[in-house]
């Protein structure tokens, strides 16, 4: 299909379900019982999932397949965020033109600085693509502000032109949509206890996944991809063999910058307001974390990675001790307090503690990631059930 | 003439914790190959030291004194340190005073003990693994870290004063024959530097001229050979990662009254750190004190009043400036030696 193999079609079609049945999925406990709160079945979050899948995807065509590791990619998701704002200012409140434009300026940004960069490798690379993301940050901060709008950042304002859009009517806010569709519009589904939202913004992201998905897998089976591989196992001995492996990595890095714009300019298509913090050097390493945590160099890691963490920060940080005492309430009370004291420093706004653990925990034991995890898993059964996939073990 | 001594003063303290850092760093990459991006996080954790002592010294108990009262009439309650008790009221007072220049003593056992505990727990297992992965475990570790002092103490900055003898500023113009309240600066920036610069030269003057630091120094050259010398070189280089951790957590330590210690500060100065040390030039001991000092004082150039008109907010990005021009045009940086991290 599309010109892919059987089994990456198989994927491929798995993850679009996936996807598409996302809000059931993600829901799976009633309204108002106890386990509600594990639901990530509401737009935001699901949002968030599709478009750090988009930037971990991204992240992953140059870190999985050529072995730079750029702790400055943050940068790129920035630029775009802001080139898709201003189009929002300027044409149209319609999304498209500003996904496009954020994914040509985060393109040509990446450009200038993979150009660069990539004289060099190793941690030498490490700190050149994070020095540039620092600058940018601290640019965009200060000296940038027309453009940026500085610590308030850009929101779309009334008196914005918008020349495609004509005149708002008397006292309407501008919001984003997609030919007249509006992205915070969701239709509620209510079944019985069970309450699914279907939001608008979030297929409108979870199609566009699904195409970078798409071009993610073509990138990884091409003669490309198979370059890129080459890069990350011997570069010196493609140079000698009289290859210049600069345009490849350079394409890498471009292709993982526009990745990276074009999540920037579907946040600003969700939400439409954008600040320098997005740029910081921990989103930069945030977006590491999600594709090491999911597994490097694999298809669908990133994605299971940037959902993992995700849902972590969403779900893990909103438990707080109260929480804890209804579930551990059937426990003698000595026992419960103590038990509740050891998992306290885990949850709520402890969830980063967790996090890190967790990433350590993948680094040293399985550099794999969730995928190496979930085929040893598979491997286990394989000998009593045979024709499982190792694939299959995702959720 | 005086703004420009005033400058390179202002460089020196934020250029000494740059220098003290990166030098750890460098003793760290130069002796085990690795690259320690949790170097942030004992620097955090050294002017936490700081915090803890000073508490524990203030630890106190109430009494009620009768001879005083408070505006309701009742005997008034007043908190007794029990260094009091221990040492009489003066000398207590000057225990609680001088808590942070004290903390030194109390850092330098608990941050070599974490040094070691962390070379032989963790890093022990990464060095045949690749440098992303080293670079990416100690990233965990620092994330770890970094939230459990943020569990122990809050996210809010903890002022940590320092003692009053060190409070004022010192008038240098009046001092040197310039004219007075020209060049001022405070008395605890001087201490720093002056403090970073006997730490420095301890550091070198170890690896120089003691039979340790010769040995170290060898490893550092060839690892092998020194190995088949029958000197367990292991242990050394464990004991210069505790070293390492010491310098970065006494550099914590004496930082806290210019900056009021939160958990995130390691990272603030890691970053910075490893541009210091690649402008250095990876591995070179010299090469990251210089690059330190010389882009505190950059930093501090770049934020005069007469430079930001021509080039505003070049003070946010001067670092970096320089860092991308040296990588690009020096590409060992520095004082790099050859064949260190070129693959």
């Amino acid at each position: 299909m599309f010109g892919l193999e059987y089994k990456d079609s198989r994927m491929l079609i798995l993850v679009a379900i996936l996807v598409a049945l996302a809000p059931f999925m993600l829901n799976p406990f009633p309204e108002g019982s106890g386990m509600a709160q594990f639901n990530a079945g509401y737009p935001d979050l699901m949002q968030r999932f599709v478009i750090f899948g988009i930037f971990a995807i991204g992240f992953n065509i140059l870190f999985g397949l050529t072995g730079y590791l750029s702790f400055g990619h943050a940068a790129f998701l920035g630029v775009g965020s802001y080139a898709a704002m201003w189009m929002m200012k300027l044409l149209t409140m319609n999304v498209v033109p500003g996904i496009i434009f954020s994914v040509l300026v985060a393109g040509v940004f990446s450009l200038a600085v993979g150009w660069i960069s990539l004289r060099r490798s190793g941690i030498y690379f490490s700190i050149l693509t994070l020095a540039f993301a620092q600058m940018s940050y601290s640019l965009a901060y200060s000296v940038l502000t027309p453009i940026t709008g500085g610590e308030t950042g850009l929101q779309p304002k009334v008196t914005d032109p918008r020349i495609l859009d004509g005149s708002l009517a008397e006292g309407t806010i501008a919001k984003a949509n997609f030919f007249g569709l509006e992205m915070g519009s969701s239709f509620e589904l209510q079944l019985g206890s069970w309450l699914f939202t279907f939001n608008a913004g979030y297929y409108l992201a979870a199609v566009v996944m699904l195409i970078a998905f798409y071009i993610s897998i073509r990138i990884f089976r091409s003669p490309f991809g198979l370059m890129l591989r080459a890069v990350k196992s011997n570069q010196q001995r493609l140079n000698y063999t009289g290859l210049n492996t600069k345009p490849y990595t350079l394409a890498a890095f471009v292709i993982s910058g526009m990745y990276a714009g074009l999540a920037g300019g579907l946040m600003v298509a969700m939400d439409t307001q954008v600040g320098a913090e997005r740029m910081f050097w921990t989103a930069s390493g945030e977006v590491v974390l999600m594709t090491i945590l999911g597994g490097v160099g694999t298809l669908i890691g990133p994605v299971l990675g940037a959902s993992a963490i995700k849902y972590m920060e969403n779900i893990l940080s909103k438990i707080n001790s109260d929480i804890l005492h209804q579930w551990f309430a059937f426990l003698p009370d000595g026992l419960e307090e103590f038990v509740i004291t050891l998992i306290y420093p885990f949850i709520g706004k402890g969830w980063h503690l967790t996090l890190g653990l967790i990433f350590m925990a993948v680094v040293i034991f399985l550099p794999g990631g969730l995928v190496e995890g979930g085929q040893r898993i598979a491997n286990l059964f394989k000998r009593k059930m045979p024709g499982k996939d190792a694939r299959d073990n995702k959720s | 003439m005086e703004a420009i001594i005033l400058q390179v003063l202002n460089g020196l303290d934020k250029g000494s914790a740059y220098a003290l850092i990166a030098l750890g760093l460098t003793l760290i990459f130069g002796t085990l190959g690795v690259v320690n991006f949790a170097h942030g996080a004992l620097f955090m954790i050294g002017a936490f030291c700081a915090v803890t002592l000073s508490r524990i010294i203030s630890i106190s108990r109430t009494i009620i004194d009768d001879s005083q009262t408070d505006f309701l009439g009742n005997p008034l309650k007043v908190d007794v340190p029990y260094v009091y008790d221990w040492f009489g009221q003066a000398t207590g007072d000057v225990i609680i005073d001088w808590a942070v220049p004290l903390s030194i003593l109390f850092a330098i056992p608990i941050m070599v003990a974490i040094g070691v505990a962390m070379e032989r727990g963790l890093i022990k297992h990464f060095y045949k693994r690749p440098h992303a992965d080293q670079i990416l475990v100690t990233f965990g570790l620092a994330i770890v870290l970094q939230e459990i002092i943020k569990y122990f103490y809050g996210a809010n900055p903890i002022p940590t004063p320092a003692p009053d003898a060190f409070r004022g500023s010192f008038d240098f113009g009046a001092a040197f024959g310039f004219d007075p309240n020209v060049i001022i600066y405070p008395y605890w920036r001087l201490v720093y530097f002056s403090f970073a610069a006997v730490i420095i030269a301890s550091v070198f003057a170890f690896l120089q001229f003691t039979t340790f630091g010769m040995v170290v120094r060898a490893g550092m050259a060839d690892r092998e050979t020194v190995q088949l010398l029958g000197i367990n070189i292991d242990r050394r280089f464990t004991l210069m990662f505790g070293m390492a951790a010491a310098v970065a957590g006494l550099a914590g330590v004496m930082y806290t009254p210019i900056n009021s210690p939160n958990y995130h500060m390691g990272m603030d100065f890691l970053v910075l750190s490893f541009v210091v040390v690649v402008v250095g030039g990876m591995g070179s001991l010299p090469g990251a004190v210089l690059a330190g000092f010389l882009l505190g004082i950059l930093e501090s150039f770049a934020s005069m009043r007469e430079v930001l008109t021509i080039l505003p907010g070049l003070n946010q990005i001067i670092i970096y400036l320089v860092a991308i021009i040296i990588l690009l045009t020096r590409p060992r940086g520095l004082m790099g030696r050859k064949g260190v991290m070129e693959d």
